[in-house]
């Protein structure tokens, strides 16, 4: 018997149809357009100074603005390397301290916890993801530090042999690693919502066959559990990094702000590229609200990158999961 | 095709009937005799998903005023077919399909076809009940008035009409407002079929209408069925060979053997679970199915 | 012999399964309390710390004991875990705590009633109030809902109804558009709109950087609702003769009403909090200004803010209350959007 060829088939919607379809798409590739105009009106502004400060801006420390007495610049120098690193400490350690925690409660929630308690703690867990910035920055700077200190100084003395816990001047306030803290707690909702997501996808057969074969519930969480969901913990964890390196209230309110490259966490000098915006903001002139919108470019696509690895990370879970 | 009238049309009989083919011998109905237009005939239907070949060759035609009953093992094309009837088979991405189906002697696929006035002459019921569970019973029902943007004259009368036909007045006609979620699965399934009625299509497609329901309920769905086809064309998949006697006029056996399903047979039913032509359709419907 | 079989849960613990454990517990209590006064380290966080150590080795031996090497770390996950949740639960029970405690004393009537145009943060509580920031946020909140729930919901709609070829593009532009930090919006409203149009603050200018951070959550949150929404209706609505746009428009949508109204709430819950952006945005007034399109306006974040950096105990009191009514609005926000969530569910 010969196989036709399709035919086609001419689907020709009405026009309600037809502008129903070009609105709904226009209103979905707003998402693409505002994008794309963040990327080039901040480019558009920071042109300038990009241009004159170069490589500079992102490798150079100093950020000063010399101007004469009519207000005209003489000389000015951006550089973003403090703050960027900054940003990056700052972020790193939020995501090493949240890390183990989500994962932890999200394991929790998912084998452990009774289910009366597990509806009320994902309330309150994903309430928190809801709390304004500037709650956990202000909660951070009055309630949370003393106990942090406490902390910073015992791995001082413990762990003070290795270099990144080193530090010649004993100031432990307002450190990055007292803003590491802060942003861990804002991100640990996050990181557990995600990982309680894939953790509640891994397959209940396979489960309850591990079980049978006798696995205790942590044998069973690492042969089963843990291979399912490992990609999809990792991007929440970069989700959670993506949010913490953009964190500006808290981060604000937490850290001592210096334009100096600072490798030691637990000392109290530091930075990031968003609060470095808002503390420069209120009394910057023209030319140096470009270097702003030329520092606001590059954290715009650094959480770009961040966050399409996250995305990918994520999706590759989905794939293999089911 | 053997879609010849049955000349032995028997007159019914007061014995309970033994075997399915005298179940289907019992209420046999010859095409053609009522006057209700010209009838849906299929010409060499093939269907595809994508490179996957679902369906090749379907000739089929259902007489105006019969009942049709489609029959077959999981996977061999039967809902796919019903859904090319009424072009719902488009909406699965990577869909394509050959061949034509004639709605009163016009391609329902020609190019500048109406789809929505398509959907309107050939309504469908599905597997499972879906009432819509923003609307109250009432508002189900007419729901389709209001799709399609339809002007009728006196609303309440077709809302009468249509649970009435459907088989299902009695039951809800104290509760018109109620939430159509709150009925029996198989009142629901009632509502839906008076759903359907009501922008009084000519063909009714039911793909496996009564797998979601207990008995009592099917039964209550096969007897609507039966009043149903005096007025319309009903073409109703079915895996339940019982019930494929119980309602239909005319069953055509569809079997894919690895490749794309076909249809094997149709003839009218009591021939179908009595002497059927093909050794397949022998062997499927006497439950040595090989 | 006939005898009544009694019902039993040989799987529950036994008394004295519990006896050891209330044991082990109170052994690492009193051994953690020893340490804490031997050795250098002070204080409650100590105490805690050292104890969930020793009660975790503590039951992990003695599980390795009875019953072996994998048992003894199933142990010693069970207490991890645990301590995670702990860990996790501490930061809001402290913060909710503190907001109570700090915020309550600076919440008087007359701040619903005054605003802070004839006082400054630094004044004692009885003067001026946070209307005007009470205002002003629920402003912002309306324009940017206005502005960002239609967006929001034809962008979930494109990718659940038309699904069309940028389904893939999109569906991940969303997601990135949610990673935007809340600076760079207000630096690009800033850049696009404030600077070379308008020229002064506003709260509407405020209210579109707002939009922007509110739009992936509302698309999202849609997106999952829109999906639960059973192909069967669309299928249903196509097959009586309906359009896509009347089978949306009253099937779908209708159906998906109040998961969609709980994707707006988060999405409100999301922005009304938001810091950065108002800061940069909206120039922050002290009276009550109805007019969002021209003048500064004032709102919770940025009267907290400002009353913050002013330093003074009254400034810092005046923060905390308005802390504290944030987090009431955020507080009131999610549980309504729980709620009707769950009576989803229900039905």
């Amino acid at each position: 018997m010969a196989t036709p060829t399709p035919r086609e088939i001419s689907t020709e919607p009405r026009r309600s149809d037809k502008v129903f379809r070009s609105v709904v798409t226009a209103g979905g590739l707003s998402s693409l357009v505002i994008l794309g105009l963040i990327a080039l009106f901040l480019g558009y502004r920071g042109f300038e100074v990009l241009r004159q400060e170069g490589i500079g801006f992102i490798t150079h420390a100093d950020w000063s603005i010399t101007t004469d007495d009519a207000g005209n610049v003489t000389e000015s120098h951006f550089g973003l390397s403090a703050m960027l690193v900054g940003t990056i400490m700052c972020a790193l350690v939020a995501v090493v301290i949240a890390l183990p925690i989500s994962v932890f409660s999200a394991l929790f929630l998912n084998f452990y916890a009774p289910g009366w308690l597990k509806k009320f703690l994902v309330a309150i867990i994903d309430m928190m993801a809801a709390f304004p910035s500037i709650l956990f920055g202000i909660w951070g700077f009055l309630v949370l530090m003393p106990s942090v200190e406490y902390w910073a100084k015992l791995i001082h003395r413990y762990l003070g042999w290795i270099p990144l816990f080193d530090l010649q001047v004993p100031v432990f306030t307002r450190s990055p690693f007292v803003a590491g803290v802060v942003l861990a707690i804002m991100i640990i909702p996050i990181i557990t919502s995600v990982s309680r997501e894939v953790f509640s996808q891994a397959p209940l057969d396979r489960i309850q066959a591990a079980y049978a074969l006798g696995a205790t519930r942590w044998a069973m969480i690492k042969a089963v559990v843990i291979p399912h969901g490992r990609s999809g913990v990792i991007g929440g964890a970069m989700l959670g990094l993506g949010r913490a390196m953009g964190e500006t209230v808290a981060v604000f309110t937490v850290l001592n702000i210096v334009f100096q490259i600072n490798w030691h966490v637990l000392l109290g000098v530091g930075g990031n590229v968003a609060s470095l915006i808002i503390l420069k903001f209120g009394d910057a002139s023209p030319y140096e609200i470009k270097a702003l919108m030329a520092a606001g470019l590059v954290l715009f696509l650094l959480t770009l990158v961040v966050n399409a690895g996250a995305n990918a990370i994520v999706k590759r879970t989905g794939k293999s999961g089911r | 095709m053997s879609n010849t009238p049955e000349s032995e049309n028997t007159m019914e009989t007061a014995v309970r009937p033994s075997s399915l083919a005298d179940v289907a011998s019992s209420h046999n109905k010859v095409p053609g005799t009522r006057a209700l237009g010209t009838g849906l005939e299929t010409r060499g239907v093939h269907a595809w998903f994508g490179k996957h070949h679902a369906l090749a060759d379907i000739n089929l035609d259902f007489a105006a005023g019969t009942v049709t009953a489609l029959i077959g093992p999981s996977g061999c094309g039967k809902s796919t077919f019903i859904r090319t009837i009424n072009r719902m088979h488009e909406f699965i991405p990577g869909a394509a399909m050959a061949g034509e189906v004639l709605l009163d002697g016009k391609d329902v696929y020609a190019p500048g076809t109406d789809v929505t006035k398509i959907r309107l002459q050939i309504g469908m019921v599905f597997q499972k009940p879906n009432p819509f569970p923003s609307m109250s019973i009432g508002e189900n029902v007419l729901s389709g008035l209001k799709l399609a943007q339809l002007k009728v004259d006196n609303k309440d009368d077709l809302l009468e009409e249509c649970l009435e036909r459907a088989g299902l007045w009695n039951e809800v006609k104290d509760r018109l407002g109620a939430h159509g979620g709150s009925l029996s699965g198989g009142q629901q399934q009632r509502l839906c079929i008076a759903r359907a009625l009501a922008v009084r299509p000519q063909v009714l497609l039911m793909d496996e209408p009564c797998s979601a329901l207990d008995p009592g309920s099917t039964l209550r769905i096969e007897e609507t069925i039966r009043h149903l086809s005096d007025t319309m064309t009903i073409v109703i998949v079915t895996h339940n060979m019982q019930q494929a006697a119980r309602v239909s006029d005319y069953t055509a056996f569809f079997l894919s053997d690895g490749g794309p399903g076909q249809m094997i047979e149709c003839a009218p039913t009591s021939d179908i679970f009595s002497r059927p032509q093909d050794q397949r359709t022998e062997n499927y419907v006497t439950g040595r199915f090989g | 012999m006939s005898t009544t079989v009694q019902p039993t849960k040989p799987w529950k613990a036994s008394t004295q399964d519990r006896l050891i454990d209330f044991s082990i517990f109170a052994g690492s209590l009193l051994a953690s309390y020893l340490i804490v006064e031997v050795t250098p380290m002070k204080g409650k966080l100590a105490l805690f710390a050292v104890f969930f150590l020793v009660y975790m080795f503590l039951t992990a031996a003695l599980k390795g004991l009875q019953r072996g090497n994998a048992a003894a770390k199933d142990a010693l996950v069970n207490s991890l875990v645990a301590i995670g949740a702990i860990v996790t639960v501490i930061p809001i029970g402290s913060i909710l705590f503190t907001v109570l405690q700090k915020g309550l004393p600076g919440i008087k009537p007359s701040i619903f009633t005054h605003d802070m145009s004839m006082a400054t943060p630094t004044d004692p509580l009885t003067n001026g109030g946070l209307l005007h920031a009470i205002t002003g946020t629920l402003t912002l909140v309306a324009l940017a809902l206005v502005m960002s729930v239609p967006i929001g919901i034809l962008t979930a709609l494109y990718l659940t109804e038309i699904k069309g070829r940028f389904i893939g593009p999109i569906r991940f532009l969303v997601q990135a558009m949610s990673g935007v930090p809340s600076i760079v919006a207000g630096l690009f409203i800033l850049s696009a709109i404030l600077y070379p149009i308008t020229k002064s603050y506003s709260g509407f200018m405020g209210a579109l950087a707002l939009t922007i951070l509110m739009i992936p959550t509302i698309a999202r949150t849609s997106e999952e609702v829109l999906n639960l929404i059973p192909n069967d209706l669309r299928e249903a609505g196509v097959a009586l003769g309906g359009t896509q746009w009347r089978t949306v428009a009253m099937i779908v949508l209708p159906a998906a009403k109040s998961g969609l109204i709980t994707a707006v709430i988060l999405g409100v819950a999301r922005i009304a909090g938001e810091t950065a952006p108002i800061l940069l945005l909206t120039g922050g007034g002290d009276r009550v200004n109805p007019n969002a399109f021209n003048g500064p306006m004032g709102s919770l974040p940025y009267y907290i803010w400002k009353s913050f950096n002013a330093g003074s105990p009254e400034a810092i009191t005046r923060a905390w209350a308005g802390l504290l009514v944030l987090v009431g609005l955020v507080l009131i926000l999610f549980t309504s959007a729980r709620y009707l969530g769950s009576r989803k569910g229900a039905k």
